[in-house]
């Protein structure tokens, strides 16, 4: 065993109560670090969870039509060109189109839609909702509604809809009733309901109905197209990417979730930095903490560093026992503080649910997390080490040993 | 090195202390040490023993002058090679024994014999526990210095002196700190050790009958060699 070592240990063992007390506050600190982070963590995933459960991660449509000016000479200055009435176009090729996306590698699914505006009416009720006619499947997999089925079966074919939850409350309808849906180019369709989903989304449940492909084609005037593709990507932060690349390549719009919501990913983004900030300055007490025990430390040990200095301990050796033991206190501190940091998750988690029993504030603890955190807190007590450590190796052998 | 060669040469020492106003401690030290030697060093407080013994014992460095021991000219050496050459050449002895109060009395005897490779080894456990038997104390290798008497803690500190086999062995009033019975024990170890093993030993002590019964004594005044006898009332003789 190194003699530095050897060393360190003892020491730390000779004065239990300073070393469990300096310990104690790394744990503390490290506790900190894993409880915020988890919950931080736990809270963004649930929440870009819950967004992304209601919509693709990408969205390709044709390009707004732009108002070309018929007439443009010297005599005739244009003042004002008006926007033209967005009318529903299909995606021209959609098809070769669709096939060219789902190669590319960072895309898992796509789902092509006939989509656009409709009224559903029941008696005298009359809602305005979105027509999304699709494959069933296919849209499952990008946004997956079958498992969020409250009432009837994610099934479609012909004239069958599955419409949102509140929907269905506003209307007044339920599984096995008939709909009523008209576009506003005057093509409306008789529906027999075969399913009510709950997707968590006011606007969603209030809005989506969900038709067979070829119902909303026919409904919204797209005989065998699709005016939109719904992309579910592999990483979803590469959702940007893939849009971009999408977009440039065929000159149609392709938004992406994140675009969509800007406003959530800095949302976000602020809350981990101030997160991280809390936990720098969390860091940065415990570095100091460590590091005046280990000043006293050294005082405490003048004595003993004269004596192992005249035997011709070399002054880096020295040194190493004090950096020993601060990377011991941390790394010790950081065992404990990340099961006291998942333990306090946990409780924490248990603590706060919501009536339905899941956790409010859902916690990801991962064992990169309390891996990151152990090492982090070693290596802060290195560091912490150095001046102390540094201040022992320079000790004058002959004043050392005559300190009282 | 050569066996023909003193153990210790001092030519022309001096130590100065102070930046601004200076202070010289030792005026120009000429001393020579052979070998076996059990020699004491005396002189009133203030006439410069304690650094005399310092320089020798290489943790500080002369103003001017030469010291070269066990063949060694120590001019020139970094604090790294100074370090190394102590670990190899030297034992100390302190009147407050100094043991490290966190090892036990054969922890702290593995320190000397570790220093040079910087680990601890097999054998060495066994080499301290031979040093702690060769003073009576293999009892209680595994005690604590608190949790001995003083008269013990210095044997252990005279074992760890010599426990490496050091050529030369600095002990600064050993028994200054103990009372007369377990000071004579001390003294009659360090005479053991002298004889049975030939070891160098250069003792620091106000007690003049400490310094009666060493077989050389040199005498320190106002940072000068006053005197330098042979005696031949020694106790070994």
């Amino acid at each position: 065993m190194p003699v530095s070592l050897f060393l360190a240990l003892h020491f730390l063992r000779e004065y239990r109560a300073q070393t469990g007390l300096t310990i104690g506050a790394v744990a503390v600190g490290v506790a900190v670090m894993v409880f915020l982070s988890a919950l931080i963590d736990g809270l963004q995933t649930s929440l870009i969870d819950r967004t992304l459960g209601t919509q693709a991660h990408v969205v390709v449509s044709p390009n707004e039509e732009s108002a070309r000016p018929l007439v443009v000479d010297d005599d005739h200055q244009l003042r004002h060109i008006e926007r033209p009435a967005q009318r529903v176009r299909p995606i021209a090729e959609w098809q070769r189109i669709d096939a060219w996306i789902r190669a590319d590698s960072d895309v898992v699914a796509t789902s092509p839609a006939a989509m656009g505006d409709a009224f559903a009416t029941q008696g005298s009720a009359n809602r305005p909702v979105v027509i999304l006619g699709v494959d069933p499947a296919r849209f499952d997999r990008v946004i997956p509604v079958g498992q969020r089925m409250t009432r009837g079966s994610y099934r479609l074919e012909g004239a069958e809809a599955l419409i949102g939850i509140e929907l269905a409350a506003d209307l007044g309808v339920d599984v096995g009733d008939k709909l009523r849906l008209a576009t506003p180019e005057g093509s409306d369709a008789l529906l027999t309901i075969r399913g009510v989903f709950d997707l968590g989304n006011q606007q969603v449940n209030k809005r989506w109905v969900l038709v067979p492909l070829r119902t909303g084609q026919a409904l919204l005037g797209l005989p065998g197209g699709a005016n939109t593709l719904h992309v579910k990507v592999r990483e979803i932060f590469a959702a940007d990417r893939v849009a971009e690349r999408i977009a440039s390549e065929t000159g149609l719009s392709a938004e992406s979730w994140m675009t969509a919501n800007q406003q959530l990913l800095i949302g976000l983004r602020s809350q981990s930095s101030s997160s991280y900030t809390i936990q720098f300055f969390v860091f940065l007490a415990v570095a100091i903490g460590i590091a005046s025990v280990l000043v006293v430390t050294v005082v405490q040990r003048t004595r003993e560093i004269g004596i192992l200095r005249a035997m011709g301990t070399p002054r880096h050796r020295i040194a190493m026992v004090f950096v020993i033991q601060g990377g011991l206190v941390g790394f010790l501190g950081s065992l404990l503080g990340a099961g006291l940091g998942a333990g306090l998750s946990f409780v924490f988690a248990r603590l706060s649910q919501n009536p339905d029993g899941t956790a409010m504030f859902p916690i990801t603890l991962t064992f990169e997390l309390v891996l990151a955190a152990s090492a982090l807190a070693s290596l802060t007590g290195v560091l912490a080490a150095a001046l102390p450590a540094r201040q022992a190796s320079r000790l004058d052998p002959v004043e050392a040993i005559r300190h009282v | 090195m050569s066996e023909s060669e003193p153990l210790l040469v001092l030519h022309e020492v001096r130590k100065s202390y102070g930046e601004l106003v200076e202070t010289e401690v030792l005026h120009g030290i000429d001393l020579t040490i052979e070998r076996g030697e059990f020699t004491a060093l005396i002189g009133p407080s203030g006439s410069g023993k304690s650094t005399l013994l310092n320089l020798i014992g290489l943790l500080d460095r002369p103003t001017t002058g030469s010291i070269r021991i066990a063949g060694r000219d120590t001019a020139g050496l970094d604090d790294t090679e100074l370090s190394l050459l102590r670990a190899e050449t030297l034992g100390f002895v302190f009147q407050f024994h100094h043991l490290i109060g966190a090892l036990s009395a054969i922890e702290n005897l593995m320190m000397p014999l570790s220093v040079r490779s910087g680990r601890l080894r097999e054998g060495d456990r066994e080499r301290a526990l031979a040093a702690l038997t060769d003073v009576g104390l293999a009892a209680r290798a595994n005690a604590r210095p608190s949790e001995m008497s003083g008269g013990q803690q210095q044997r252990v500190a005279i074992a760890r002196a010599l426990v490496h086999h050091p050529a030369l062995v600095l002990a600064d009033e050993p028994t200054g700190n103990l009372d007369t019975i377990t000071a004579n024990d001390i003294f009659a170890l360090l005479r053991r050790f002298n004889r049975e093993r030939s070891s160098t030993f250069l003792i620091v002590t106000h007690d003049p009958r400490m310094a009666a019964r060493c077989d050389r004594i040199i005498s320190l005044v106002d940072g000068l060699v006053d005197s330098d006898v042979r005696n031949l009332q020694a106790e070994s003789h």
